[in-house]
């Protein structure tokens, strides 16, 4: 018996958009048994003993960070990260744009976990169709009786409050989209204090990522142990990998975590005719390269960090041998540069000198004492900010300073990019 | 400077912009949003309202309207097409693309048609269709695979006056691949 995909089964059949299509395949039945069945420390329990992991990039147990929300009477709130604007990652879209009652079920469930006294979802500006569709199946649910007040007669309330960004990617990053939903600059806070404790409004707030949010009415419905029986011991659960770059088949792939690359690559149809694996980035623009040698690497959590990358956001990106890296740093250093907020020195500068020094090397200016300096970033880069925007934007220049130095050397011998020169002379 | 007309003709709207949340501050960002669907380009006047609504200073208001990029301070076309520049639509040619969109529209990213029909703009953020590239957006509606032809068909649309849903729905589309059934391999 093979995997049955969850969070995306019966996508691009029905349209799940509609209420009715959503419940005749077990649709709220998880936000009815929560609610019906179980108290709010019950339904916590089971996301906790479930082993869920954040999918917005780090990892985090979710159950465990909302075990970190104090009991001291304040008001809390359910923040939905909905910004996805990590580089190469495209499956939030998806499941917005074609499950949205899942959302709004995993959004219910988990604010009547967590006590949240009102829920947001911070949806990325550029997801018009997505908050229109969000519009629509909220109105659904508000007139079956499954959002706002009495919930299913069970006396719990909930608002869903949609929050448009408007094109800034600082703002996926937790305290930036606080900062935003407050009316302000999105820009990030220091952490400590954490959200939990001291969030939106000053109040303790849980932010979560769509993917996260939608695995939990099914963790409810179908119970740990069913849960559990997918993924592996420590990552537990389906993951939607986002497959694009240099294969044949590009696209969102739900599976099992810790299916490796090779079988990925495999189901995406493989690389084009005649052409050889450089490397791949398994968790969006900001995670370090991994090479040929990774190909048997499972894609989970641990097993990424292990190889020297992370599993990030799982927005899995191809490069074959007619890509060149040192280009493809340059496109993350002038993405990073434009989207630093500004706030921090190294940060501020460090970004925008990587980009102005990549593009040296592209163009053939580029010196051996650059790479000294691209290298010296790890130093002043890391570490040394307010968010990790700033380290972020300088793991993948490393691992490929690290894992395939000659690109670079390459690029300063040549004086500029062989393979774009190699083009030119058999032009 | 006169009261825009939409504090009038969307007043319901912007009330209850205003009671969904528990700080008036939050509105900000919708109200501009509201602003943009209405003029296009959030003008001074609606800045101007935007501030007093929500119990801020004009400058105040600005400093958070600066920090977004899709928020259009002047005037725009009808249309407005954001190419994605960032790496999957890099490398599968979107320079090449907006080149093309430059030439067949007579004008450089960040202007606008003289006929004020489209606005054509180039983004480095990454607009999450990395399996549909080069993709680009018309007024936010994801078009796919945006080969010359295509973006051909797309600018013809537009001068029909095809709504951006309507080209969404001609031009877009799912990225789901069918997993259902795989069984890992041996190993
Ligand atoms: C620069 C930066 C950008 C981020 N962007 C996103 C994003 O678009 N979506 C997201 O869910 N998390 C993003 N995160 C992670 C969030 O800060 C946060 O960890 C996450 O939303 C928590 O949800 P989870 O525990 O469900 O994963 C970003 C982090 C950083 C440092
Ligand atoms: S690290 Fe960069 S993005 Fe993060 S707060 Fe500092 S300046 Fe802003």
């Amino acid at each position: 018996m093979g995997f049955e995909p969850v969070l995306t089964k019966g996508i691009g059949e029905g349209d799940l958009i509609d209420i009715d299509v959503y419940e005749g395949q077990g649709g709220y039945q998880g936000l009815r048994k929560a609610l019906k069945e179980l108290s709010p420390a019950e339904v916590h329990e089971m996301v906790k003993e479930s082993g869920l992991r954040g999918r917005g990039g780090a990892g985090f147990p979710t159950g465990v960070k909302w075990g970190f929300l104090p009991n001291d009477g304040r008001p809390r709130y359910l923040v939905c990260n909905a910004d996805e604007s990590e580089p190469a990652t495209f499956n939030n879209r998806m499941l917005i744009e074609y499950n949205p009652h899942q959302l709004i079920e995993g959004i219910l469930i988990s604010a009547y976990a967590t006590g949240a006294a009102q829920s947001f979802i911070y949806l990325r500006g550029e997801f018009k169709r997505g908050y229109d569709v969000l519009m629509r199946a909220m109105e659904q649910a508000r007139r079956k009786g499954y959002l706002g007040k009495n919930i299913m007669g069970s006396g719990f309330d909930q608002e869903i409050t949609v929050h448009r960004g408007a094109g800034a990617y600082i703002c996926g990053e937790e305290t930036g989209l606080l900062s935003s939903l407050e009316g302000g600059r999105g820009q990030p806070r220091l952490k400590p204090p954490f959200p939990a404790v001291s969030g939106l409004y000053g109040m303790p707030t849980i932010v979560n990522n769509v993917e996260t949010l939608c695995n939990v009415p099914h963790i409810i419905y179908r119970g740990v142990e069913w849960y559990r029986s997918i993924g592996t011991e420590k990552s537990p659960g389906p993951k939607i990998y986002s497959v694009s770059g240099k294969v044949k088949r590009p696209g969102n792939y739900e599976l099992p975590l810790g299916v490796t690359f090779a079988e990925l690559l495999d189901l995406a149809g493989g690389l084009h005719e005649g052409r050889r694996l450089k490397g791949f980035q398994p968790g969006g623009a900001s995670a370090p390269i991994l090479t040929a040698d990774h190909v048997d690497v499972p894609l989970d959590f641990d097993s990424t960090m292990e190889a020297g990358s992370m599993l990030g956001t799982a927005g899995v990106i191809v490069f074959d041998d007619t890509v060149c890296l040192v280009r493809v740093a340059r496109y993350y250093a002038d993405f990073f540069s434009n989207e630093s907020c500004g706030q921090c020195t190294p940060c501020r500068e460090g970004t925008a000198w990587k980009s102005r020094i990549l593009r040296r090397l592209e163009e053939g200016g580029g010196t051996m004492h650059d790479l000294d300096v691209l290298r010296s970033l790890k130093r002043t880069m890391q570490g040394t900010t307010i968010c990790l925007l700033s380290d972020a934007s300088t793991f993948f220049v490393q691992s490929v300073l690290e894992r395939f130095p000659e690109e670079f050397e390459a690029h300063v011998t040549a004086g500029g990019c062989p393979l774009q020169l190699e083009e030119v002379r058999s032009a | 400077m006169s009261a825009p007309a939409w504090l009038t003709s969307h007043a319901d709207e912007v009330q209850a912009i205003l009671d969904r949340y528990p700080q008036k501050r939050s509105a900000l960002m919708p109200l501009f949003h509201l602003a943009q669907e209405v003029r296009g380009y959030v003008s001074e006047e609606d800045l101007a309202a935007i501030a007093e609504l929500t119990g801020v200073t004009k400058a105040y208001a600005e400093s958070v309207i600066s920090f977004y990029s899709l928020y259009e301070r002047k005037p725009v076309g009808k249309y407005v097409i954001h190419v994605c520049n960032n790496i999957a639509c890099g490398l599968e040619g979107s320079a090449e693309l907006i080149r093309h969109l430059e030439e067949r529209l007579g004008i450089k990213a960040g202007e606008t048609t003289p006929d004020g029909l489209i606005t054509l703009h180039v983004t480095g953020e990454c607009i999450a269709a990395c399996d549909a590239a080069p993709a680009l957006q018309v007024n936010l509606e994801y078009c796919n695979k945006v080969d010359p032809e295509k973006a051909d068909a797309i600018i013809e649309a537009i001068r029909r006056g095809e709504t951006p849903e309507a080209i969404g729905d001609m031009f877009g589309g799912l990225s789901l691949q069918p997993t259902a059934g795989f069984t890992k391999s041996s190993s």
